[in-house]
Parts: structure tokens; C-alpha cells; sequence
């Protein structure tokens, strides 16, 4: 089991557009959120907490453009460098039947590129157990999270009573 | 809820469910002891499979001379069989990508089963390239890679091994897409199981704790592995159909392949998933989540690529007689009324004319029918590709070389066998992962569920949609 060494407050809510509502309330406050962890993807929560973009798709584009031209150069070096053959009188440098496999490399650099970015970036692993505050997030509960060390125990519970968490628990992770 | 619903949408999730009752309903079957019914199928799955195993052993210890294949019919039903499961794959990415890419919500009930049913496919396809080209053991050779024989590399200008690529490639993003969506859910099934179930979900769940930032890059994933799978599948059945199109075999050697092989792909794989679906949603219990409506909705996009196909074929036709070219023409007079007339009667009655039942509203809202209807299409998509494929080659330029081609018990004992290989896995997939992808359908509740939708609907999203307004502000 991973450790952050962290003390943390935490309250539980019952529904996606309460959650919403809350996170935008503790902004406006200027309470900093540790985390917030859900059941299911939430739509509108990155922007509503500031999460800057993800820009796991231009990594996308990087390893799409590396498998283009190791594809592309590959079969280029191979037919006319390294080995070039004579197919029924074809040239050694025959472009468009190079576009099929130049094609299928790219998606397959640019999908295995950027799947094992995200399990990197986000620390997920085969084997890895992260900390989890509350087993129920996976289920129907909405989590949000203070870091104790940033925000105090008396101004979290006014907040999570304000917002109508559910519950609140104190972990250390 | 902020989402706008059209008031002509009909819920996707029935029976009031909670976030909560959903997991209950989904992760049920993974928990529960298996049913003497799912036991009693496994067994026969497992002795088809097993023997399938035996003649694909059979075949490698005495050779492809156990298969019935001719200097004049060099590809039978190896061939058939791969084109038939590759076909079957298409459904479970067109599902996942396309429909996700259009947004279509009803894709979240049926993806995750149609995205195992890609993977499954694939493999059974992948097994008859490997099995027929007779010398499994240097199979490798398929692959370009610095070696000692020359270096010899394979010829990048060969269909063949464009199919290659592009198998290998839809195999394995299909794999990784498929798992990133099971991610979560296994989390799910983790914070719910103990002991050893425990362990094993714990591995399998990579330590999903399911934080904003997490879900925020799993969306921007799963968003361009649509991105990418969309026109992956089109290039897989694309490629396939070159191995047909750039030949020179009147009856092959046609420009309207692509298109035609891809339509008729996604037609045989919805026709699958409905085959799986309507035993699935039964045997588990899942009807609130696989709904008639979610059967409707595939059995249009049957109707609609069975037409496509029908239509390609008439094209086919026409453009032979067009051609004013004799050995086109005979070709397919041969297909039509040739010693295998009857596959071609098979091929057109299935897969043209019996889909047409679902323009009547009735027909397509019956799962009986369905269920019928999705055989018909399996074997009228097999029958298109033996057509194709054994045909052809029966009636060659030659006819003192003509011949006539039926399998032997050891080609027939390979194709029940991926039959028992699909069914195998699938079925240890029910058991292992949800059927339904769990946090999908809990994203669409809002937009889907009977609550907040249609008759029965108890909340009014104009009411909430203006409280939660008023509150905020």
C-alpha cells in the first residue's frame, strides 16, 4: 500500500450535482481541495474544481507521429536500402502500399503510447494498491477531500455541513 | 440535472434504479455462485472447444492435406472462417467508438459485452491465417524483424501482410480500450469482495481510487482511443477486403469491395451481439439495463447495413452485366446459378430479404424475433463469404481444372471448435467482469433512467433544473 503521509478530512455526498455545487462553494471560499473521488465520471467537476486540461492527447499525437515515420521510414529503409526485391516489376519504392501498414502503426503507437502514459501519470498499475478514503466512492458516494495540514477541522466541517455532506471522517492516508 | 433529454427518448435504465442498486445488479453476477444452467453450457462449450483443439492438432501433426483443399480451391473454410469472425468483430468497436463518438447513449449498456465479443472474434479469426498456412511452428515469419535468413523481409506490398498489421493492431487496441473501461468497474467489485476475491480484483483494478483528475484523463483516453478505433475498424475490414480486391479473380477483382466488406462486418457483429444479448440479459437477469429499447436500436443498424449489403450485391450484379467483360459475367451468373447455387440462395434470403422484417416497429421490439432474426444473419454472413471465397475458385479460367469443394470433418470440427472458443470465453467473462460497464451506465442515469425519463419518469428535470439554479445563485 502506497502512503502520502497525509492527515485528511473528508465528507460524503450523496449525489453528482450537490457534489458540483460544493466544489464550487469551497472555491469560492478559497478552501483548497485535496481530491475529490467518484463513482463515475463527472462532467463539468474538472472545470468546476480548475483542473487544467489533460494533455495526455497531444502525448496522443507525439507517438501517432512516431509510429508514421517508423512505419514509413522502416519499409522505405528495408526496400531500397537493406534488401530491395524486384515484385513483378513494381518500383523499390512503392508509396501507396506503404499506406496501409503506415496507418495501422500509427494508431498503434498512439494507443499503447498514451494508455501506458495514463496508467504512469495517474500511478496505476497492476498490483499497485493507492490509498482509498471510503470504499463507497466506488459505489454511490461523492468524496470530498481537505488536506488537515491546509485546511482547518472547524472550517471543513462548516463546510461540509453548509454544502450538505452526508458524512464526514477524518483518515490518514 | 443539467442534461437536456428529447422528450421522444425512451429511458435505457428501468426499474427506478439508484447508484446503488445499479452496482448491486451489475457486480451480481461476478458474486454469485454460478447457475446449473451457465454450468451445464460452459461444459459443452469447453468439450466443443476441446475439440476443435484436437483437429486444429490433427492438422498440424498430419498436415493440410486433412483439409479438402485443391490446386484449384486453395482457400475453403479456413479462409470463410477467418473473414466470418473478423466480420463478427467489427459490432464491438463500432459500438465503443463510433456510437461513443456520436454520442449515443444506449451504447453504454451493450459496449462492454460487444467489446469482449471484438476480442473473442479476433481471436478465433486470428487462429486460421496462423493454422492454414500449414507450418504453425515458423508462424513468426509473418512478422518483419532483422533475422538470418537473408535478411529476408516480407513483401510490404501484399494484402496479406497489411492483414497482418492491421489484425494485430485492432487486436490489441481493442484489448487496451476494452480493459481502460473495465478499470473502474473492477475497482468497484474490489471495494466490495474480501479475501482472496479481493486480492485478485485488487490486482486486476490497478488501484483505481476513481479521483476527478483520474476519471478527467480517463475520459480524454477513452476519447481518442474512440478517435483512433474509428477509422481502425474501417481500415481492418478494408484490408481484409484487399486480400480479395487487388487480385486478379473476376468476382474479386472489384472496387466496391471495401465498403461492401465493412457493411456487411458491422451487420454479421450486430447480428452477434443480438445473439449474446438476448441470452445474456435473460440468463443474468439484466433486462432493466439491456432493454428492449437497446434491442431496437441494434436491429435498425441491422436493417439499415443489411440494406447496404443488399444493395452491394445488386451492384455486383449490375455492374458484371455493365461490364460487358465474359469472365466477370460468368462469374457471377456461376455465384447465382452455379453448382452452389444454394449457398448464394442462402447468402441472399438471410441477409437481404429477412432483415427487411424490421421495418414493421413490432418485429424489431420482439425479442423472439430478434433472437431468430440474429441466426439468420450469422449464417447468411458465412454463406456471403463461402460464396465469395469457394465460388470463385470452384469455376477458374480453366475448366478442366474446375472442382468442387466440400469440407472434410476436420475443417468442420475447426470452426465448431472457435465456436466453443467464443462461447468458452464469453462465458468466463460473465462470470469474471461486469456484462454492463457499471460507472457508464451510472453516468448515463440521469439522461436515461425511467425516473427522470418517459411514462413513468417521478422527477421533472424543468423543476430541478430551475431549483438547482435558484439555490446556486
Amino acid at each position: 500500500m502506497r502512503q502520502y503521509h497525509k492527515e485528511v478530512i473528508y465528507g460524503l455526498y450523496n449525489d453528482e450535482e450537490i457534489l458540483i455545487r460544493a466544489v464550487r462553494n469551497a472555491r469560492g471560499k478559497h478552501l483548497e481541495i485535496m481530491d475529490v473521488y467518484t463513482p463515475f465520471p463527472v462532467h463539468g467537476l474538472d472545470h468546476a474544481m480548475g483542473l487544467e486540461e489533460s494533455r495526455l492527447h497531444q502525448a496522443g499525437f507525439v507517438y501517432g507521429m512516431l509510429g508514421t515515420l517508423t512505419a514509413f521510414l522502416g519499409m522505405t529503409w528495408i526496400f531500397t536500402r537493406d534488401w530491395p526485391i524486384i515484385f513483378g516489376g513494381k518500383p523499390h519504392w512503392p508509396v501507396p502500399s506503404f499506406i496501409p501498414i503506415t496507418f495501422e502503426l500509427t494508431v498503434l503507437f498512439a494507443a499503447w503510447g498514451m494508455t501506458i502514459t495514463f496508467y504512469t501519470i495517474c500511478g496505476l498499475w497492476p498490483g499497485v494498491s493507492n490509498p482509498q478514503l471510503d470504499l463507497r466512492t466506488t459505489d454511490d458516494k461523492f468524496c470530498i477531500a481537505f488536506d488537515r495540514s491546509e485546511v482547518s477541522d472547524s472550517d471543513a466541517r462548516a463546510f461540509f455541513s453548509e454544502t450538505g455532506a452526508e458524512e464526514v471522517n477524518t483518515k490518514s492516508i | 440535472m443539467s442534461v437536456v433529454v428529447s422528450p421522444v427518448r425512451r429511458p435505457l435504465v428501468e426499474g427506478h434504479k439508484t447508484y446503488h442498486q445499479i452496482t448491486e445488479d451489475l457486480c451480481a453476477p461476478t458474486e454469485r455462485a454460478p447457475s446449473k444452467s451457465w454450468i451445464i453450457a460452459f461444459i459443452i462449450s469447453v468439450a466443443t472447444l476441446a475439440y476443435g483443439v484436437f483437429c486444429i492438432l490433427w492438422t498440424i501433426w498430419m498436415g493440410t492435406g486433412t483439409w479438402n483443399l485443391n490446386r484449384t480451391i486453395g482457400w475453403g473454410y479456413d479462409i470463410t472462417n477467418f473473414v466470418w469472425w473478423i466480420g463478427i468483430g467489427h459490432a464491438g468497436t463500432l459500438i465503443s467508438a463510433i456510437l461513443m463518438l456520436f454520442r449515443q447513449r444506449w451504447r453504454t449498456g451493450v459496449n462492454r459485452a460487444a467489446e469482449a465479443m471484438t476480442i473473442f472474434a479476433v481471436i478465433c479469426a486470428a487462429l486460421f491465417p496462423m493454422i492454414h498456412v500449414g507450418r504453425i511452428w515458423v508462424v513468426y515469419y509473418f512478422f518483419p524483424y532483422p533475422n538470418t535468413r537473408g535478411p529476408l523481409w516480407p513483401n510490404f506490398n501484399s494484402p496479406l501482410l497489411w492483414d497482418v498489421f492491421a489484425i494485430s493492431t485492432y487486436f490489441s487496441v481493442s484489448l487496451l480500450f476494452w480493459y481502460t473501461g473495465l478499470v473502474p468497474d473492477f475497482a468497484t467489485i474490489r471495494n466490495r469482495a474480501t479475501g482472496f476475491r479481493k486480492k485478485v480484483y485488487n490486482f486486476l483494478s490497478f488501484g483505481w481510487t476513481g479521483s476527478a483528475k483520474h476519471w478527467q484523463r480517463w475520459e480524454s483516453l477513452s476519447l481518442v482511443l474512440a478517435g483512433l478505433s474509428t477509422p481502425l475498424v474501417l481500415s481492418v475490414h478494408t484490408i481484409v477486403s484487399f486480400d480479395f480486391a487487388t487480385s486478379v479473380i473476376p468476382g474479386w477483382h472489384t472496387t466496391i469491395f471495401p465498403p461492401y466488406f465493412v457493411a456487411g462486418a458491422i451487420f454479421s457483429g450486430f447480428a452477434m451481439v443480438q445473439t449474446l444479448m438476448v441470452i445474456t440479459r435473460k440468463i443474468l437477469q439484466l433486462e432493466e439495463y439491456i432493454t428492449i429499447e437497446h434491442i431496437e436500436s441494434m436491429n435498425k443498424v441491422i436493417l439499415v447495413t443489411g440494406t447496404i449489403v443488399g444493395v452491394a450485391y445488386l451492384t455486383e450484379l449490375f455492374i458484371a452485366w455493365y461490364s460487358g467483360y465474359v469472365y466477370e459475367q460468368f462469374a457471377f451468373f456461376n455465384r447465382a446459378m452455379g453448382v452452389y447455387w444454394w449457398s448464394y440462395f442462402g447468402m441472399m434470403a438471410c441477409n437481404v430479404i429477412s432483415p427487411q422484417i424490421f421495418w414493421v416497429k413490432k418485429f424489431r421490439r420482439s425479442v423472439f424475433v430478434t433472437f431468430f432474426m440474429s441466426i439468420f444473419v450469422n449464417i447468411g454472413m458465412w454463406f456471403e463469404r463461402f460464396v465469395i471465397i469457394a465460388t470463385t475458385l470452384a469455376r477458374d479460367y480453366l475448366p478442366s481444372s474446375w472442382s468442387y469443394y466440400i469440407p472434410t470433418w476436420v475443417e468442420i470440427g475447426i470452426f465448431i471448435g472457435t465456436i466453443g472458443l467464443f462461447f468458452t470465453f464469453y462465458m468466463i467473462f460473465t462470470r469474471v467482469a461486469p456484462v454492463v460497464a457499471i460507472a457508464e451506465v451510472k453516468h448515463i442515469l440521469k439522461a436515461g433512467g425511467d425516473q427522470y425519463i418517459g411514462e413513468n419518469a417521478v422527477h421533472h428535470h424543468h423543476d430541478e433544473h430551475h431549483h438547482s439554479e435558484t439555490s446556486h445563485h
